[in-house]
């Protein structure tokens, strides 16, 4: 092989302008398009990589938040401020009016509501035609996601079928759709955790505050940490401990736990990332050890 | 693992390379020691394919466990289809495209093979040079991998020897040549046992290159190290027309990727089709001014004049303009389980245009295991024919030979909005 070589781009700069190129796809080909906006690390991420696609002109797509009513103040806070930075249209839609409305209901009222937002987002999406919705989902989180297309094909029950999907060539995204079928697209596809980290780091974006270890307390239960929260309170049996923690997704408080750490800063814990030993939902997501194909379930029901 | 005092630069962009070869190959096998072997493979997922190994009755964890798939998937014990691998050495990041050997492998590879720039293809020493090792030779090559590297597997089962490897490396070569692949290189390794994929292990001393990471690391990230010329299909339009900022009152920006070449301020550039030229007055990623932007990299152009410009349209440089064609002959590969149809109108997607297109002649269809020609008068799925269409409006286009990104299109079925072929221009 030569040892010539053309100037190439660095792999941030690379991973930006394919995410930036998918957004604008989007934008192109989709009459009406949402972005989804949970105030988490990887939607951060998107907010910014929009900022690049699209300024100095508005977004060409509102944000949206499916809201499970369970989530940490402080990343609700977030997420109401930065869209008003932005001056983007902020939409929140709530599981606990669907809920109220009856078309969720939950086996019993401690259930995780992570997997019912897939109906209120499904319910969101009909309210408002929506026709695609951009999400930060990476292939690298989970093994039903490796196999998920950039521009994800959803029929008009939000299903995903995995044996049936459009095959992905070069860079020409197909995100055609008839009424009432929608697509999911995913710009940071090609993006690991660390890339996430280190482009947070360049572009020095603001996290809510739970991302960086502070002191919390948990119990310890099944390997994971589980936070004591009004919420979620601790058993009369449970040790309650105050431990040094940060978050390293941020969700629903019934299922997401947070990991023992001292990194205070995105540089401590980018050290931290790359020195891992536990995979991100694997440390993290109660909900996706339930079972070996717990999000490719879910995914077929019209999750993210 | 004890943790770094600082985090290495990665500063050797990103390669991207597809792994062809069946299960029987070693391919889950080679896949699963290269993330094990760069520390990629974390603890709790170490954990479980050991779980599973255990319950499958394997006493050795099976690195091939790691590339399993969806449940969906080990129902049928099928591989569905492509599945896409992340890996870092600290210097480079790698994207893998795993294309499964057996199910619908046209489909899969040329999928796969859109993307990469090195193909990795593997061989059974026991078995050597197969019907299916030409089959995924000639995919590559037709798909214009850049950078063919044959791995030859399962040493360890032929006592590692010499004679047995620079046989297959021989009878690959003979063929190779008639496909006029051109940069190809031979390694032995085992998956197995780890030899020579990032460590080079003792049983292969008489091979003195370099380890099949060391190859892709020093792999060119580019796709083509030729000068190509500036192309760039407009995605989006941005017109802010904010009324509380007068300075933006005529702001036009035309968004888009360069597709390939370069282009810098103040370049003489011509709009396709119109044929409309102007200059570029300004460059901007995020509204950071760029004096030149470079392929690859997603941008906002500013032009001298005001031209009439909408997504679809394609700017160049004013010396390297093709002219708008209105039939095209392409090698076309069917994708879908409904065959194509002379007598129908499908849609063509070539770059961020799309047009309606008619077949308007089946020049013959390629036998891919022979590679003989054959006449047919429809296509189903998996076929690879040379085909010419006609479009209802111009496109422009460049071969594909020359350029990956302006001479690729796919094929869209608009009944069900389908992907259903793919196609290459030349």
């Amino acid at each position: 092989m030569s040892t010539l070589t053309k100037q190439t781009l660095s792999h941030l700069d690379w991973l930006e302008a394919e995410a930036i190129h998918i957004l604008r796809e989007v934008a192109g080909q989709c009459a009406n398009p949402v972005l989804l906006f949970s105030g988490g690390k990887d939607s951060i991420c998107l907010l910014r990589l929009a900022e690049k696609a699209f300024r100095p002109g508005r977004f060409p797509f509102p944000l949206m938040h499916i809201d499970t009513g369970h989530n940490y103040p402080e990343v609700t806070e977030f997420r109401d401020r930065r869209a008003a930075e932005l001056g983007e249209r902020l939409i929140v839609r709530s599981v606990e009016d669907s809920m109220a409305r009856g078309t969720v209901v939950l086996k019993h009222p401690g259930e995780s509501r992570n997997k019912h937002q897939s109906v209120t987002l499904l319910e969101a999406i009909e309210e408002f035609s929506f026709d695609a919705c951009i999400g930060g989902a990476r292939r690298d989180e989970e093994k039903a996601r490796a196999k998920e297309r950039i521009m994800s094909f959803r029929d008009e029950f939000g299903q995903w079928d995995p044996k049936n999907q459009r095959p992905e060539l070069w860079n020409l995204y197909n995100a055609r759709s008839h009424k009432g079928e929608n697509i999911r697209a995913f710009p940071i596809s090609n993006w690991t955790e660390l890339d996430v980290w280190q482009y947070i780091q360049r572009e020095q974006l603001e996290l809510p505050s739970i991302y960086f270890a502070h002191v919390r307390p948990v119990v310890r239960k099944n390997g994971l940490l589980q936070p004591v929260t009004p919420l979620t309170p601790a058993k009369a049996e449970d040790k309650v401990e105050d431990v040094l923690v940060r978050f390293r997704t941020v969700g629903d408080i019934t299922c997401t736990a947070p990991v023992e750490s001292d990194a205070d800063t995105v540089d401590k814990i980018l050290l931290e990332t790359a020195t891992t030993t536990i995979t991100e939902r694997g440390a993290t997501r109660m909900d996706d050890q339930t079972s070996e194909a717990s999000m490719e379930q879910r995914k077929k029901e019209g999750y993210f | 693992m004890s943790a770094p005092e600082h985090l290495p630069e990665i500063d050797n962009g990103l390669l991207r390379f597809l792994t062809c070869g069946s299960v029987d190959d070693g391919k889950s096998t080679l896949i699963g020691r290269l993330l094990f072997d760069t520390k990629t493979i974390l603890a709790d997922t170490l954990s479980a394919i050991e779980k599973t190994s255990a319950r499958r009755g394997t006493s050795a964890v099976d690195l091939s466990l790691l590339t399993d798939g969806l449940q969906a998937e080990r129902e049928q014990g099928i591989t569905i289809d492509v599945a896409y691998r992340y890996f870092s050495t600290g210097t480079r990041k790698y994207i893998i495209a795993d294309a499964p050997g057996h199910e619908q492998y046209t489909r899969n590879m040329v999928t796969a093979a859109s993307t990469a720039n090195l193909a990795i293809i593997l061989v059974d020493a026991r078995k050597g040079v197969l019907t299916q090792t030409r089959r995924h030779s000639y995919l590559a090559s037709l798909v214009g991998i850049p950078h063919l590297l044959v791995a030859v597997n399962k040493m360890d089962l032929v006592d590692y020897d010499q004679a047995v490897f620079e046989r297959i490396k021989a009878d690959y070569l003979a063929f190779a040549a008639k496909l006029g692949i051109g940069d190809v290189r031979f390694i032995p390794i085992s998956a197995l046992n780890g030899d020579m994929i990032v460590d080079r292990g003792e049983r292969l001393a008489w091979y003195d290159g370099p380890t099949l990471l060391e190859i892709l690391e020093a792999a060119p990230a580019a796709h083509t190290e030729r000068a190509e010329d500036f192309r760039f299909p407009v995605q989006y339009v941005c017109r802010p027309q904010d009324s509380a900022n007068p300075e933006l009152h005529d702001y036009r920006g035309f968004m888009g990727r360069v597709e390939s070449g370069e282009v810098g301020v103040g370049d003489a550039v011509t709009v396709l089709p119109s044929g409309a030229a102007s200059r570029v007055k300004a460059i901007e990623i995020g509204g950071v001014r760029r004096e030149r932007a470079i392929h690859e990299q997603s941008v906002t152009l500013l032009l001298e004049d005001e031209i009439d410009i909408s997504r679809g349209d394609l700017i160049v440089k004013s010396a390297e303009a093709p002219a708008p064609v209105k039939e095209i002959d392409a090698t076309l590969c069917w994708l879908s389980e409904t065959p194509l149809s002379p007598a129908r109108t499908y849609l063509v997607r070539h770059t961020t245009r799309e047009v309606k297109a008619k077949v308007a002649r089946i020049a013959h269809r390629v036998d891919v295991n022979t590679l003989a020609h054959e006449e047919a008068s429809q296509l189903a799925m998996n076929d690879i024919a040379r085909i010419t269409l006609k479009l209802a409006q111009p496109i422009v286009a460049d071969d594909y030979a020359a350029n990956r990104a302006t001479g690729a299109f796919i094929v869209i079925d608009e009944s069900t909005n389908n992907t259903v072929g793919a196609g290459m221009i030349g």
